[in-house]
């Protein structure tokens, strides 16, 4: 598997795509710091958009690696090599060589920024950690996808419904169910509503760094327990993992049974 | 006027070893105008009388004990001056408000250089004018709101200065009710159950450079006219119905250069009019300012709203209330002819958090992408907030 | 070498492969190649690859030297396979994939050979990405042949080679046949096959039609060459 993943990962590594995505987020993190000089305001503008834009670059990004790289897939197959170390060693190439171009590429403009010195660098954790999480899950989904739908343009397609469900519509619907059903208790429902949803999650996650001091004030007492202890943090990262893990595990069940 | 008296003044010198053994029979002795000195020891006295004009010093910290039983002083003159003792353990009771420090009906009082400790009510002061409070700790071990009393309480008084003290894990940290033209100024209230400050039914007082932290709400300022607030710091204040600042049905009121700093709401008004908010800060506050009822001529000027997870909020029409010159962090227009104004209005209420205040739940929605659509679409043909709800000369820069 | 025994392969609701029994082994030290041939659709790739674990039938039994290999991958060792498309990662250099390749198979190899017979010095540096079609095959070819293996898969080996190529492609696969080995190829060439093919083994709807040797096709279809017999065979079932 390791061998695997290192060739994915050399190959991502030197596609020019990687170097863009890795560009981006150096040019954004640098305005963002260098000529806004708040750090604060960087943070959390980068954070929204990393909840959004490291799903939707996982998921465009492995579906493409799958379908391009099928043939070669094809010649890996015909290796005395398990199927499964075929195909997550090229999962964690995809998502190693995203997670980095994302680690690297606000890691450069904060260092520079003097990241060690300031309160910041928890709020830039965080930032890495919740970006990795998602590349690591969006990515899974869409090997996932892609491992289940010969079509390519099929497969494009879901992957991208698949995001935009998650990333918006799966919030409307939310947002829409709360404000109609309002007259019932509803802080259960709708913290068992974020864990159904990687996005979510993350925002949560950066929720709890940056807006606890309103939701402490502003919710019932489920969602103090939840937001105001450590609860809310573990478990969000619990579920986070969770959403890692099955997708990964998905990938080894189909993979040992499809036909190539 | 204290010149004549220490001219007069006869001392008498209490301690284990003194002739006199106790406070009370000290006060007993002494003629109005003398000097009491009581040296270090524990003095366990309650109910000491001060019924005379007298100038009281404790030497090394003296500590006076109530044991839990009664009030532990009680002031009935006019003059009399306090400094240098620990004050401990005044009785508690469910009918009777006992204090450390009992101030009736005096005026010209002051106390300096206390330390007022696990207190029920610390200094209780009522229809008392001329007073000074002056660098004392005042605190408790406050659990529930019921059982426990304020830091420094004063009703019906007038011309009361305090300054410099620091009260903590009471009720309420300091209570002002009928009091006019006093000033509290420097003071440190923090970690008290109800607010660190509360005004009820006072007029014409002021409140400067103190500092609000993690108080079960910051200050209350409620059925009072002419309040000037400026330089003061509210922190932490976070929790249910928490807010930096608290202002209910009062009038002509001026807020300037404070500091609001992540509160649960930074200020929460309701029905208050002619209030001025000129030059303050709000920091990672949840709202800036949450405004409900019918609200007048509140003009915000030259404030600076940073990282706020809301800005404004309304609930109400918004009469004449006015938002001129104030720098937003959310804002995202642009400044094309470089004057420092944005060129295109701020919205600083935004869709969603009108959807939190009927639904709030919802708050888990909170930076999501959906969220920034609906209010997108709100800010380009706004429905749903005010259409007169701008800052049309919304700053490009912090002021500093 | 290779039995087959009751193979079923449905691909959702065509059934591919139905019952399919074949046997292939070369007959003492001297290798043979086969050639599987039949029309398209009829499962020539859907064989190839269950015997290589590509395709997992849903029935049947497959064995190599007397041992099963479903489920199994350790004894793709001992199978080279030319895979029809060659497409390799873009970014990675000809060098690059030879060394990987070498690294996941535990054997000696001899590129050096390979990439002398093919010229293809030149492009050792080069991107796979920038290679042409023809360029591709020959890495192709290279990957298959620089093991030293008993059986050897060939699925259309020669598309897109020049002739000068295809000349030492013949050559390499007379070699490998000489060492020993047993070869299977699918083709649409029929001449290819013709000058190569020891055997036939045709297929039809899923199952052998026929196995035996050139001459016996022709005999059996009275025909003079291959294509004809071919011919014959379709036309004869279509009728």
């Amino acid at each position: 598997m390791f061998k695997i993943l290192k060739y994915s990962f050399y190959d991502l590594m030197r596609s020019s795509w990687s170097y863009v995505y890795f560009l981006f987020y150096l040019g954004l993190g640098s305005v963002l710091l260098f000529l806004n000089n708040d750090v604060s305001k960087a943070v959390i503008t980068l954070m929204n958009i990393i909840v959004v834009l490291t799903p939707l670059i996982g998921t465009i990004f492995g579906v493409m690696y799958y379908y391009n790289s099928r043939e070669f897939t094809e010649l890996l197959l015909a290796q005395p090599l398990k199927r499964s170390t075929i195909f997550i060693g090229q999962y964690l190439g995809v998502a190693i060589s995203l997670a980095m171009s994302l680690v690297i590429g606000l890691g450069i403009p904060f260092f520079a920024y003097g990241l060690l010195q300031s309160t910041e660098i928890f709020n830039f954790l965080s930032l890495i950690i919740v970006g990795t999480f998602l590349t690591f899950i969006f990515t899974a989904l869409a090997f996932n996808i892609a491992l289940s739908n010969e079509n390519k343009i099929k497969g494009f397609g879901y992957a991208i419904l698949l995001w935009l469900f998650l990333a918006v519509i799966y919030d409307g619907l939310f947002l829409i169910s709360l404000v109609v059903f309002q007259d019932y208790p509803l802080d259960k429902l709708s913290l068992t509503a974020t864990m159904f949803n990687p996005i979510d999650l993350s925002r949560i996650l950066i929720l709890l760094k940056l807006d606890i001091s309103a939701l402490l004030g502003y919710t019932g007492a489920i969602f103090q327990q939840f937001f105001g202890t450590n609860l809310g943090m573990i478990s969000s990262l619990a579920a986070l993992l969770i959403w890692v893990i099955f997708p990964v595990y998905r990938i080894y069940k189909k993979s040992a049974k499809k036909d190539f | 006027m204290f010149i004549v008296i220490n001219g007069y003044a006869q001392t008498i010198e209490v301690c284990n070893t003194c002739a006199v053994k106790s406070i009370n029979e000290a006060i007993a002795k002494s003629k109005p105008f003398g000097k009491i000195m009581v040296q270090k020891g524990i003095y366990l006295e309650h109910d000491i009388i001060i019924d005379k004009p007298l100038h009281m010093v404790g030497i090394n910290n003296p500590i006076v004990d109530g044991e839990k039983k009664s009030y532990v002083f009680i002031v009935k003159s006019d003059s009399v001056t306090v400094s240098g003792f620990t004050i401990k353990n005044p009785g508690q009771s469910y009918t009777k408000d006992y204090a450390a420090v009992y101030i009736s009906q005096s005026n010209h009082f002051k106390f300096e250089n206390n330390t007022l400790e696990k207190v029920f009510f610390g200094f209780l002061i009522e229809k008392s004018h001329y007073g000074t409070i002056n660098n004392n700790q005042v605190s408790s071990n406050a659990v529930d709101q019921s059982s426990s009393g304020n830091g420094i309480h004063l009703w019906y008084c007038s011309n009361i200065r305090i300054e410099n003290n620091e009260v903590h894990n009471l009720r309420d940290g300091i209570y002002l009710e009928f009091v006019k033209e006093s000033e509290i100024i420097n003071n440190k209230s923090y970690d008290n159950m109800r607010y660190g400050l509360h005004f009820m039914f006072s007029n014409h007082d002021e409140y400067h450079n103190n500092t609000f932290t993690n108080n079960g709400a910051g200050v209350a300022v409620m059925f009072s006219k002419f309040i000037k607030m400026t330089g003061n710091t509210f922190t932490q204040n976070w929790g249910t119905a928490s807010y930096g600042l608290l202002l209910k049905e009062i009038y002509d009121a001026e807020i300037e250069n404070n500091t609001f700093q992540e509160n649960t709401i930074g200020i929460n008004v309701e029905g208050s009019t002619r209030i001025t908010y000129i030059r303050n800060n709000f920091i990672r506050n949840g709202w800036s300012v949450k405004i409900a009822g019918a609200c007048y001529t509140n003009n915000f000027k030259e404030n600076n709203f940073l990282n706020n997870s809301f800005d404004i909020s309304y609930n109400s029409h918004m009469n004449d209330n006015t938002f001129n010159s104030n720098y937003w962090s959310s804002y995202t227009g642009y400044d094309l002819d470089k004057n420092g104004i944005g060129d295109v209005p701020y919205r600083p209420v935004k869709l969603f958090s009108y959807i939190v205040n009927k639904t709030p739940e919802t708050i888990v929605l909170l930076r999501s992408l959906f969220v920034d659509i609906i209010n997108f679409s709100e800010k380009v043909s706004p429905v749903f907030t005010p259409d007169e709800l701008v800052d049309s000369t919304p700053l490009m820069k912090p002021i500093q | 070498m290779i039995e087959i025994k009751n193979l079923h392969k449905k691909f959702g609701k065509v059934e591919v492969l139905k019952d399919l029994n074949l046997s292939i082994s070369s007959k003492a030290t001297n290798g043979a190649i086969f050639a599987v041939l039949g029309p398209n659709g009829s499962g020539k790739t859907t064989l190839i690859k269950s015997i290589l674990g590509m395709v997992i039938p849903n029935q049947g039994q497959i064995e190599i030297n007397g041992q099963s290999v479903l489920k199994k991958y350790h004894y793709r060792n001992d199978i080279n396979y030319l895979p029809q498309i060659a497409n390799f990662p873009s970014n990675l250099s000809v060098k690059e994939l030879i060394k990987m390749v070498k690294n996941l198979r535990p054997k000696p190899a001899s590129d050096k050979n390979f990439i002398q017979l093919f010229g293809l010095e030149p492009f050792l540096d080069k991107k796979l990405g920038n290679l042409s079609g023809g360029t591709k095959q020959k890495v192709n070819i290279l990957l298959t042949f620089m093991f030293d293996c008993e059986l050897i898969i060939l699925d259309e080996p020669t598309t897109g080679l020049d002739p000068l190529s295809l000349i030492n492609l013949k050559k390499i696969i007379i070699a490998e046949k000489q060492k020993g080995k047993t070869i299977l190829i699918t083709s649409h060439i029929m001449s290819f096959v013709e000058e190569m093919a020891d055997e036939i083994v045709f297929l039809l709807d899923g199952k052998i039609y026929f196995k035996g040797t050139l001459d016996a096709i022709k005999k059996e279809t009275q025909q003079t060459d291959l294509a004809h017999a071919i011919a014959t065979i379709l036309t004869k079932e279509h009728v």
